[in-house]
């Protein structure tokens, strides 16, 4: 049933009885022509626009427990395209006008709300290197605006603008950015690839390869083999256990961010607000929490819960930000596992086995990327070859030295 | 999360700063590039017991190798990097 006024009205009249499941739970088929591990909005997304954009409907999803249980439901709902690297900006900006044309592509709210992306600036330098980081947007055609200290104080009075140690002096605008609902970006993929013949397995986690050779074709499950032309691997945070799975290491290390809402109140924060002068981003979502987070904790960790040092450090930073949350409660916290990759930018590419693929690496910036990461990553596994938006992507840029540093720290993952 | 400091005892995480995987050995100079590049940028990244490289810095200022379950967060043990295996 494609959702509209009319499906609304007439099951209203009907008593609420022909709403369908938005997806079918499916048991897996012997074999697929693709088959993509992991169903977060990643894995989601590819296998809808290999269905929709390649023709390639003969596809399976698995996913190890329910859709969107990974990161996808554990993240902080920002979505931007305010990068500075040339192999960043036009993936980060298809992506984001993915996002625009979303709702009415999937037939499917997912809420996407364009209400700004505000990054503070701090000292003069800083300014600099937002100047910098905002005409390189420009020189790609996104929007930035570089905003003066009276622009951000009209938007945001209640920041500690006179702060002794980190003074607000301005901020780098993108209005373009905002935030979407992270469950329905899922739920949305979902149904929109289950429509096009997508088979959706859940519970079904991938223990094996099978393979001819140097050549994977197929998985081994917890529901049984199921062979395939070709697999695509998105599953990140566990991307090295899988991979190892095929006997590759990656250049990833797996580490634990946290993130929190408040309780509810009144609204208060327009957009997307970051503070410059330490890691610790805020908005506030459609329900009234503030939703808030900032480092991570910068140890190897598969626990999804992290430590206290890193609550401290992140709540240090709202407060030296924007003292009036001081007195609010932290309703919820939680820990997600992100795949840091060595030069904190993601891969996207055909592994070194044949008939496998990558989609990897994505730090903490994963959620913005879902509709871009799935587009290129189904244009590498249905064409053999990396989308344009993509190809910096590489795994083997750590060979060749062709490395996409945004912030220039080196092979040192808990730093990116 | 607590490491026990073999100098100083248990200590709160904060007090340390985390280097990664202490397993890893500088190639030789003439090793081929494949070598360096393994050690720089490959890691096992095990979900299980790991031996990581952490630093005192807030305490007694030592390198320590501590064996802790990523899994988990448990710490099995903590001794000095300087100490031979």
């Amino acid at each position: 049933m494609t959702y509209s006024i009319f499906s609304v009205v007439t099951n209203a009249f009907a008593g609420q009885k022909l709403w369908r499941p938005a997806w079918r739970d499916a048991t897996p088929k012997p074999a697929y022509d693709v088959v993509i591990v992991g169903g977060g909005g990643h894995g989601l997304a590819t296998a809808y626009y290999l269905a929709k954009v390649h023709g390639i409907r003969n596809v399976a999803v698995v996913e190890k427990g329910w859709i969107g249980s990974g990161n996808a439901g554990r993240n902080t709902t920002i979505i931007r395209s305010n990068y500075l690297l040339p192999g960043n900006i036009p993936f980060y900006e298809w992506s984001m006008k993915l996002w625009e044309g979303l709702e009415q592509e999937l037939n499917y709210n997912a809420m996407v709300s364009q209400r700004s992306v505000l990054n503070l600036y701090h000292s003069d330098a800083q300014r600099d290197a937002y100047a910098r980081r905002g005409n390189a947007m420009r020189l790609h055609g996104v929007d930035a605006e570089l905003i003066d200290r009276e622009q951000v104080r009209s938007m945001l009075p209640f920041l500690d603008f006179d702060n002794a140690r980190f003074p607000i002096k301005g901020g780098l605008l993108q209005k373009r950015g905002g935030t979407a609902r992270h469950d329905a970006v899922v739920w949305g993929y979902a149904r929109a690839a289950d429509r096009l013949g997508v088979d959706i397995v859940q519970n079904c986690e991938v223990t094996g390869f099978l393979r001819d050779g140097d050549r994977i074709t197929g998985v081994e499950t917890t529901q049984g083999p199921i062979r395939a032309a070709k697999v695509g691997i998105s599953v990140a945070g566990s991307s090295s256990r899988v991979a190892a799975l095929a006997g590759l290491r990656l250049p990833i290390e797996s580490h634990v961010l946290q993130a929190f809402v408040s309780e509810g109140i009144k609204p208060l924060i327009p957009g997307v607000v970051t503070f410059g002068a330490g890691h610790f981003y805020i908005s506030q979502s459609d329900k009234g929490g503030l939703v808030f987070g900032g480092d991570i904790d910068g140890y190897n960790s598969y626990a999804q819960r992290g430590n206290l040092a890193v609550v401290e450090d992140v709540c240090e930073g709202g407060m030296a930000l924007m003292p009036a949350i001081g007195r609010m409660r932290i309703l919820r916290s939680w820990g997600g596992i992100v795949d840091m990759s060595m030069d904190g930018s993601p891969i996207i590419d055909r592994s070194p086995l044949d008939g496998l693929y990558l989609n990897a690496g994505w730090c903490y910036g994963g959620f913005k990327a879902t509709p871009a990461a799935g587009w290129c990553f189904a244009h590498t596994i249905a064409r053999d070859e990396p989308h344009e938006f993509s190809a910096a992507y590489r795994l083997d840029r750590f060979v060749t030295g062709h490395l996409i540093d945004e912030k220039g720290v080196g092979a040192q993952p808990n730093l990116h | 999360m607590r490491i026990p400091c073999p100098y100083c005892g248990s200590r709160d995480v904060q007090e340390f700063s985390y280097l990664g995987d202490a397993n890893l050995r500088r190639p030789d100079h003439e090793a081929p590039e494949a070598a360096f590049h393994d050690y720089v940028y490959l890691r096992d990244n095990p979900a299980g017991p790991h031996r990581e490289l952490w630093y005192h810095g807030s305490g007694c200022r030592n390198w320590l190798v501590v064996t802790r379950n990523t899994v988990t967060h448990d710490i099995a043990g903590a001794r000095f990097a300087k100490e031979p295996t």
